[in-house]
């Protein structure tokens, strides 16, 4: 992700950078720590006065950020695929949440699979809440969820799930699995005969890379939704790869939806602040509230002005030999989720996170 | 039944997986005293060097029986020449030096290999019982399991190495006065420890994903294993990771992992409470 922000704003600066200046880009390595992402967001808002800040990962850290960037009024982008719901002015969030492809493979698994699906889940936010909105559109087309289960993040063992799985006899497994730990489900799960058996759809799954790590037999079949895939074929998405490969190696990692959201999250906050001509936090939020839109490797991505998300392309796919082969694209699909939550237009002084209802 | 025989194996490979994970630092604790807070990063560099080794083309058994142990035997001597040879008797000062050491390690594996997650296919099919589908992995791990418990029973008293060491162990001062290089016994069975946490990393490889901070989670169980087995390093061992293995199992398929976690958490509380001193403390005294 980070490679990817550097990557845009070189490009930026090459085309002879934004309002006549350079962009500069401070980073600060958080390791993953809480503390030091609260001290770097002060230090990036106070002392390098910063006109953006783009970052975080986790949920975690993003709820850490957030007020600190809100209190000092340095306008922040959130790039990782979240379980929705952040509603502050301030926040612009460019990540996939469940309304964008929660649903989307909810749909499809039902359709083509049958009604009985089984849910694993990381025990955190983003697991509960996702899984919750797997069991209402489930629910909605008439399937249901019949068993869901949660794991710690660093869970390696589940020998006992796979079990558990083959006795309830599942249509489908859903998978909202974060983490390095994983992988071994879907290793152990191919281990014990089952892939190709049972199908697995995958809210996370690839946004990692894990079909690097693993063997064509372990990830083939997985389908998944993201707004953006290194396969699609698009004539921007070919002409990014070339470039971003002639910069960083022919043997850098596919490019995944994250490493997509953060380079889309520059060019957002860019014609941000070529349509207000000014760097000014205000004047940038009411520019980028108007609805801009950029048209990147992933497509159309405009910011829906109510919540602060973003409205963009998703494309349902299935891993075949470690690629993404597209099933079907889902045209500009609105954040549903946290629409039903969330108007910054009649509260613009909202500054949470709420936890949608999923009923 | 089908159903019966299937859960019955995942709970003797939640028992086995968690003997192998401990056996490593029940030896390095119950015979020298030492808490080797890095066990866990012991394992994980096990784990990086089958899957290096895997990477290059070595055969997948090798990769992950042979290579393991012996890179990690290697370095567990070095550390312990540079390190934990200084701290003998001192159990604080250990802990704290091992413990500095697994953030080191931790640290270079990072640097070396990133912190995303490598991985070792796993190589043997799944296996049919009935209707229903197992790993043939597992299965595999819980042979590895006894077979390596009884390896390190035949080694401490069958050959002339075990005889000294537990000599050793037992009174350094009479052994070193009956000619035995004491230093050397200890570098030995230090080395002895890291090698089958290797080992228990190279076999656990093609299951968990290897990445630099899995340690963590290893280290947690092996610990109360141990602590709960006592100090009959084999014995303790067994029985501690049958009982703490039956409970994490049981919690685990009647909820979830979590749950599962928490109730072995919970009866290593009440074990510890009712034998202060570990199962062996109060049972098989005698026993090695």
């Amino acid at each position: 992700m980070f490679d990817a922000l550097n990557f845009a704003v070189g490009e930026m600066n090459a085309a002879g950078g934004l309002l006549g200046r350079e962009v500069k880009v401070v980073s600060f390595d958080t390791q993953s720590n809480m503390q030091l992402y609260a001290q770097y967001a002060q230090e990036a808002a106070l002392k390098h006065k910063v006109a953006v800040v783009h970052g975080g990962i986790t949920s975690a850290s993003r709820e850490i950020i957030r007020p600190v960037l809100g209190k000092y009024k340095t306008l922040y982008f959130y790039e990782t695929p979240y379980e929705g719901g952040v509603c502050d002015r301030n926040v612009f969030a460019d990540g996939t949440t469940p309304g964008h492809n929660t649903e989307v493979l909810v749909d499809h698994a039902v359709k083509t699979w049958g009604k009985k699906g089984y849910v694993l889940a990381a025990d955190y936010n983003y697991g509960q809440i996702t899984s919750e909105w797997v069991k209402k559109y489930a629910k909605e087309r008439g399937g249901d969820v019949i068993g869901t289960e949660f794991f710690p993040i660093d869970a390696t063992n589940f020998g006992s799930t796979i079990s558990k799985i083959q006795a309830a006899k599942p249509d489908w497994i859903l998978t909202v699995l974060v983490g390095g730990g994983p992988i071994s489900f879907y290793r152990q799960f191919n281990a014990a005969g089952l892939s190709g058996k049972i199908p697995i759809a995958s809210t996370t799954f690839g946004a990692g890379n894990e079909q690097m790590v693993l063997t064509p037999e372990e990830s083939n079949g997985i389908v998944v939704a993201y707004n953006y895939l290194q396969d699609i074929d698009s004539l921007a998405n070919k002409e990014f790869l070339t470039r971003f490969r002639a910069k960083f190696g022919a043997d850098y990692p596919p490019v995944t939806d994250l490493t997509m959201s953060s380079y889309i999250g520059l060019l957002l906050w860019a014609a941000g602040v070529k349509k207000a001509g000014t760097i000014d936090r205000d004047k940038v939020i009411e520019a980028l509230e108007s609805g801009i839109t950029v048209d990147g490797p992933s497509g159309k991505v405009s910011i829906d002005p109510q919540t602060h998300h973003c409205i963009f392309d998703v494309h349902l796919a299935k891993f075949k030999d470690k690629k993404t082969v597209i099933l079907n694209t889902f045209p500009q699909r609105k954040p549903i989720d946290t629409a039903m939550v969330c108007d910054l237009k009649k509260n613009p002084r909202d500054a949470k996170q709420y936890v949608i209802s999923v009923k | 039944m089908d159903l019966a025989i299937l859960v019955g194996i995942d709970f003797v490979n939640g028992v086995a997986t968690l003997a192998l994970m401990s056996i490593g630092l029940a030896v390095v604790f119950g015979m020298m005293r030492i808490i080797n807070l890095a066990h866990g990063e012991f394992m994980v560099m096990g784990s990086y060097s089958a899957a290096v080794a895997y990477h290059h083309n070595v055969n997948i058994w090798v990769a992950i029986l042979i290579v393991p142990p012996i890179a990690v035997a290697v370095i567990g001597a070095i550390i312990e020449r540079v390190i934990i040879r200084r701290l003998y008797g001192r159990m604080v000062e250990t802990m704290l030096a091992t413990w500095g050491l697994s953030l080191f390690i931790v640290g270079i594996l990072t640097t070396i290999f990133g912190s995303h997650t490598e991985g070792v296919p796993a190589p043997l099919s799944g296996i049919k019982v009935g209707n229903y589908q197992t790993s043939g992995y597992s299965l595999f791990v819980i042979l590895m399991s006894v077979v390596t418990i009884v390896g390190v029973y035949v080694v401490l008293r069958a050959t002339r190495l075990g005889l000294l060491a537990r000599g050793t162990m037992q009174n350094a001062e009479m052994a070193a006065a009956l000619g035995v290089d004491t230093s050397r016994i200890y570098a030995t069975t230090f080395a002895f420890g890291a090698g089958l946490a290797g080992l228990a990393g190279g076999i656990l490889a093609p299951i968990s994903g290897v990445f630099p901070s899995i340690g963590g989670s290893y280290i947690g169980r092996a610990f109360i294993t141990v602590i709960g087995g006592g100090p009959a390093p084999l014995v303790g061992t067994v029985t501690a990771s049958a009982m703490f293995g039956f409970v994490n199992q049981l919690a685990t398929f009647l909820s979830n992992p979590v749950y599962g976690e928490v109730a072995l958490l919970v009866a290593a509380v009440i074990l510890i409470r009712l034998l202060p001193n570990g199962i062996t403390g109060r049972y098989f005294r005698r026993a090695l």
